[in-house]
């Protein structure tokens, strides 16, 4: 997953939307800012939170740690390996 | 992508999701924190049973694919107290609200704790009796509006802390649903601690507690607790009370050992007994 500056996500999130019912602790507690709530609607009429800034979901899982309804968690990304991408090993 | 699952989904019966809790109530919270630290703490499962007295935290039994059991209001703990003499290998934890474990249950609490049971508490202070509308209970701080109390509660309330350890508790913390890593660590010495632990969790509670006293949503609850807590590791527990929208006192303020109930029982009976006194380990299911 590439972020906006090209930096590689080391979390990602899974967000349940149907779950949730938009307490907001899972935006106001990310370390990083990187959820808001949206302006959509789940079927309950609850705005369940998405992602703004990928690249700054570090996967600590602290929103899943607050969700309060089971709807969101944070992991950590198998990290790719070191291989030298095409630009460096074509300079060798 | 490999289903990534959520780590609490393989500790709830989740046909029974969504669950009751309101929006912005922090039970759920406290049961994220309870299952990280049984992954962290590495307890054989089958060995674990949470037992739960009736209230809106008293649900949690009723949602927990472990072996658990919804006892009847505040007997949580004689519930518990009978399942570990029984079956001894068990860690069994109690997890109910602060009406049904203080109020109802308040003998019940005092005496376990006089007695060592081991036992671990998991008490969800939200302040007030929720699940039946929002009753003054023992814990609901002075001033507080209750659906009892319309002009204001007058009643001083109980400081748990104090409460247990008086009475002999040997491990003693208190955090809030702000808390959560170090909520999940004292959970996860709580689990390793022989004798009888007490937790209490601060939880909001917005639809009953929260609004009567038009103290915010769930959030703005949150957000007190972390503007308002002070940790203080060992503190006097005498000096923890709370105060209706003031400062918190958490950290863990008790850790200390003495010889638990059966410890006690089989000295005194082998020292009485002698080669009569004979342990049945078969009675011991496993
Ligand atoms: C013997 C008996 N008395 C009273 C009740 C009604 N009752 C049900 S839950 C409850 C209080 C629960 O308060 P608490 O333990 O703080 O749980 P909460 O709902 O706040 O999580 C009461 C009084 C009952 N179910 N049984
Ligand atoms: S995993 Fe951590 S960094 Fe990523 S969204 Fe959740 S709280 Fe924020
Ligand atoms: S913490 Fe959970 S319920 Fe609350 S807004 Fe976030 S995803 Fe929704
Ligand atoms: S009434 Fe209060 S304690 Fe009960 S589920 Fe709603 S917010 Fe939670
Ligand atoms: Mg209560």
């Amino acid at each position: 997953m590439r972020g906006k500056w090209g930096i590689m996500a080391k979390g990602a999130v899974k967000i349940v939307v149907e779950r949730c019912k938009a307490c907001g602790f899972c935006v106001e507690f990310c370390p990083t800012k990187v959820l808001a709530l949206s302006s959509a609607f789940n079927s309950k009429g609850y705005h369940p939170p998405h992602v703004v800034a990928t690249e700054k979901c570090s996967g600590c899982d602290l929103c899943g740690m607050y969700c309060p309804d089971f709807a969101i968690f944070g992991y950590r990304q198998p990290q790719p390996q070191a291989t030298p991408n095409k630009e460096t090993a074509d300079a060798r | 992508m490999s289903e990534v699952r959520n780590p609490v989904e393989p500790f709830l019966r989740m046909d029974r999701m969504p669950h009751i809790w309101c929006p912005g109530c922090g039970i759920g919270t406290t049961v994220n924190c309870f299952t990280r630290a049984l992954i962290e703490s590495k307890v054989d499962l089958d060995h674990v049973t949470i037992v739960s007295g009736i209230g809106c935290t008293g649900r949690v039994a009723g949602y927990v694919k472990l072996d658990s059991f919804h006892t009847t209001h505040g007997r949580a703990i004689p519930f518990a107290t009978g399942l570990k003499l029984a079956n001894p290998k068990l860690n069994v934890i109690v997890y109910s609200g602060d009406g049904d474990l203080s109020a109802i249950g308040g003998n019940h609490l005092i005496h376990a704790a006089r007695r060592n049971i081991d036992l671990k508490i998991v008490c969800v202070n939200n302040l007030i009796y929720a699940m039946t509308g929002g009753q003054t209970a023992p814990t609901t701080p002075n001033d507080a509006v209750t659906s009892t109390a319309p002009y204001g509660s007058y009643e001083p309330a109980f400081n748990l802390p104090h409460l247990v350890e008086a009475a002999g508790a040997v491990y003693v913390a208190r955090w809030t649903t702000y808390h959560v890593r170090q909520l999940a660590r004292s959970m996860q010495e709580a689990f390793a601690k022989k004798g009888f632990s007490f937790i209490e969790v601060l939880s909001p509670c917005p639809t009953l507690y929260q609004r009567r006293n038009k103290l915010g949503d769930g959030l703005e609850t949150m957000k007190y607790y972390k503007e308002k807590s002070k940790v203080r590791n060992g503190a006097p527990t005498s000096e923890v009370g709370l105060t209706m929208q003031g400062e918190i006192i958490v950290g863990k303020f008790v850790d200390r050992d003495r010889p638990d109930y059966r410890e006690l029982m089989r000295h005194r009976l082998a020292e009485t007994l002698g080669d009569r006194y004979v342990e049945c380990e078969e009675l011991v299911c496993s």
